[in-house]
């Protein structure tokens, strides 16, 4: 292979990125302005927060009382050898309404619901109900994708809510319940050291953000997918990848902006 | 799929979902101790406000009366101009007292109002007049020093 | 011919990057005849379907329906004259998250007012025209292949439309079901006063139902005429796609080097694996 060969691939796989972001986008401002169906019909929508929120509720509450749980041993285990084992609290709950909420909710969303809204995408495509849709005069876009983006929105802070509060539920059981740590001084310091605007609403904005990316990815995915069965499988593992990747990045761009300074 | 069931359950996971981000706002947070409630606003000039941040508390008698809400630098008077908002349910005497203190030897930067006699209350927007600035480590110590030298000289 | 049909095709190309599938295509769809388009698999035949219905748009030439130039129409006019097509596609495309009811009652739900009680007669009464009326509670995974194409075929029909098109409406069917699609094109035309186009390469339950054949090789259109004129075509592509045999035109063989030639040449040297 030679030099201008290699800059060849290079140049085309840069360009062929940007058109693919550039028709992600396009994608989205289409959906924002065909968003009027799914909110005047909010039935379509509620579906679908049942699809991407309820059935996703088992493994946000059972990952988040795990996550808060772990965060309890291993935080007394540091904490008590600088004898402040008091501010478990706070360091369970800091962690979790600042970073492990929003983040690990997110990744969970990604690969439980956002996998989910891919492959049923896809499917509709490979299927031709979306071609049949448009056949009778229905937008697809305006009622099947716009509900499910919609429901992914609303679906994401609740369910990153649920995964924070069962982790300070599970902090709390080890801690106080099993170690032994004064329960005034938990609750107490926890409530001295998290601020309400600074870190819960941050860590609430955070996963709104991750809410919208998770369920772009997800709807574009789908409808940008191959129709062919190994289309729509290798669509479905791109937005695992692709939404776990940019919850993580955007998750340090808005943790820079969020918390710099403090 | 139902209609009514798919209803009940998008209803239940929302109210759940609400229900822990008011469990983290008051329960976890500090909703429910400060910030909620009416402010009003009062200012103060310090020389050096050290490591004072917005938000940081204001304490008087060790209890938190409110928070501080700007700092800026004054160009006219070289000197730092921060604005806090106090709880309405505290009032304090006009020749109150304004210093910046450290909780504990390295914990964060408060202010801290030490009330004078004065019968007139300040109002809403006023000026404190009395102001202490931050202590500096590095200025203690090189004024220890220079003392210590000092009383040194005078011996010999 | 009528003087007004319903739809016109003049000189249409179509072409995606450049690689041409339509070229110079002119037709005639009568008001309330069954047309048939016929080709080999890739020829071009759902490509015609959907330049019909404006899902896309020519690289040159003319589709008229209605009297109405398709790719001239905004995104509400050509919405509103999908509403007047009906179109069967090729394995039924039934929502799979719905029942069979919902799945005829959706576009009435969708595009009109009616009381959820006049739906439902009238969903109750598409499904008796295909003979599924007994079947509305199931969901499209339970039915049989024959039995979606039906279902796809009311739910095509539910708002009444001027124009059905058919995308290979016979594929993949056991006999009996087969006679019973074909039936139900030619019944439902003739009752509801519509206009029919079929796109398939199934000749013979064709031809027994079609007024019209179009005849579509490699993008052009290589012959035309009534059922019968088609069957004692002399043309050779003709002949041998209606008699379905092996050698013609159409050869057996894809176009390759002379046999011997290849057999003696060496092997191509094989490509790196980062190639």
């Amino acid at each position: 292979m030679s030099a201008a060969d290699v800059l060849r691939r290079l140049g085309r796989a840069l360009t062929d990125r940007l058109w693919r972001l550039g028709f992600a986008s396009r994608f989205m401002l289409m959906t924002l302005l065909y968003s009027g169906t799914a909110l005047k019909r909010f039935q379509l929508t509620m579906r679908e927060i049942y699809f991407t929120g309820v059935l996703s509720l088992i493994i946000i509450l059972v990952s988040g009382l795990f996550v808060g749980m772990v965060l309890g041993l291993q935080g007394y285990d540091t904490l008590q050898r600088y004898g402040s084992s008091e501010a478990l609290g706070v360091l369970v709950a800091l962690s979790l309404v600042r970073e492990l909420g929003p983040v690990v909710a997110a990744l969970l969303f990604a690969s439980r619901a956002g996998s989910a809204i891919t492959a049923e995408i896809g499917l509709m495509k490979a299927t031709e109900q979306l071609s049949a849709m448009e056949m009778m005069a229905v937008n697809p876009i305006a009622r099947v994708v716009a509900p499910r983006f919609w429901a992914g929105v609303i679906s994401m802070p609740l369910l990153a809510g649920l995964f924070s509060a069962m982790g300070v539920l599970g902090g709390y059981l080890v801690g106080v319940q099993l170690i032994g740590v004064d329960e005034g001084a938990f609750w107490s310091q926890m409530q001295a050291a998290v601020d309400f605007r600074q870190d819960i609403m941050n860590g609430v904005i955070k996963s709104f953000v991750f809410g919208v990316i998770v369920s772009w990815i997800a709807v574009f995915e789908g409808y940008d997918a191959d129709p062919t069965a190994e289309g729509v499988s290798r669509a479905t593992t791109r937005t695992v990848v692709t939404s776990s990747l940019a919850i993580l990045a955007a998750d340090f761009v808005l943790t820079a902006f969020m918390f710099r300074g403090i | 799929m139902n209609r009514a069931v798919i209803d009940l359950w998008v209803g239940v996971f929302v109210a759940l979902g609400l229900a822990a981000l008011l469990f983290l706002a008051l329960k976890v947070g500090n909703l429910s101790s400060t910030d909620v409630g009416q402010t009003y606003s009062l200012q103060a000039h310090f020389d050096n406000i050290g490591g004072l941040k917005v938000r940081a508390p204001v304490k008087s008698a060790g209890v938190v009366v409110g928070r501080v809400g700007e700092i800026r630098f004054d160009p006219e008077t070289y000197t730092a101009k921060v604005a806090m908002q106090i709880d309405t349910r505290y009032q304090f005497p006009r020749d109150t007292f304004a210093t910046i203190n450290t909780s504990g030897l390295l914990g964060e930067q408060y202010v801290g109002f030490e009330v004078g006699g004065d019968p007139d209350m300040l109002k809403a927007g006023e000026v404190i007049k009395k102001t202490q600035s931050a202590m500096v480590l590095e200025k203690l110590i090189s004024q220890f020093m220079f003392s210590k030298a000092a009383e040194d000289e005078g011996k010999k | 011919m009528s003087p007004d049909p319903l739809v016109e095709i003049r000189d249409l190309n179509f072409a995606y990057d450049n690689r041409a599938i339509l070229t110079g295509i002119n037709m005639t769809i009568p008001r309330g005849k069954v047309v048939a388009i016929m080709g080999l698999s890739g020829c071009g035949k759902t490509t015609t379907l959907r330049l019909i219905g404006g899902q896309l748009r020519p690289t040159s030439g003319v589709v008229r329906v209605g009297g109405q130039v398709v790719h001239e129409l905004d995104e509400s006019g050509l919405y509103q004259l999908r509403r007047r097509m009906g179109m069967l596609f090729q394995f039924g495309a039934l929502f799979t998250d719905m029942s069979v009811y919902d799945n005829v009652a959706f576009q009435m739900r969708e595009h009109t007012d009616l009381p959820e009680e006049l739906i439902h007669d009238l969903v109750l009464m598409k499904l008796h025209a295909v003979g599924l009326r007994g079947a509305h509670h199931l969901m499209p995974a339970e039915l049989s292949g024959g039995m979606a194409r039906r279902v796809a075929l009311a739910r095509a029909i539910s708002l009444d439309p001027m124009l059905m098109m058919y995308d290979e409406p016979f594929a993949g069917l056991d006999p009996i079901s087969l006679s019973i699609v074909g039936e139900l094109i030619r019944k439902l035309n003739d009752a509801l006063g519509i206009s029919s186009i079929v796109v398939t390469h199934d000749v013979q339950e064709s031809l027994k139902i079609v007024d019209y054949v179009y005849f579509v090789s490699a993008g052009k259109i290589v012959a035309e005429g009534t059922a019968e004129d088609i069957k004692h075509s002399r043309e050779p592509f003709v002949h041998q796609f209606v008699w379905g045999e092996i050698d013609g035109p159409v050869n057996f063989h894809y176009p390759a080097q002379p046999y011997l030639q290849e057999l003696h040449e060496q092997p191509a040297k094989p490509n790196g694996w980062w190639s």
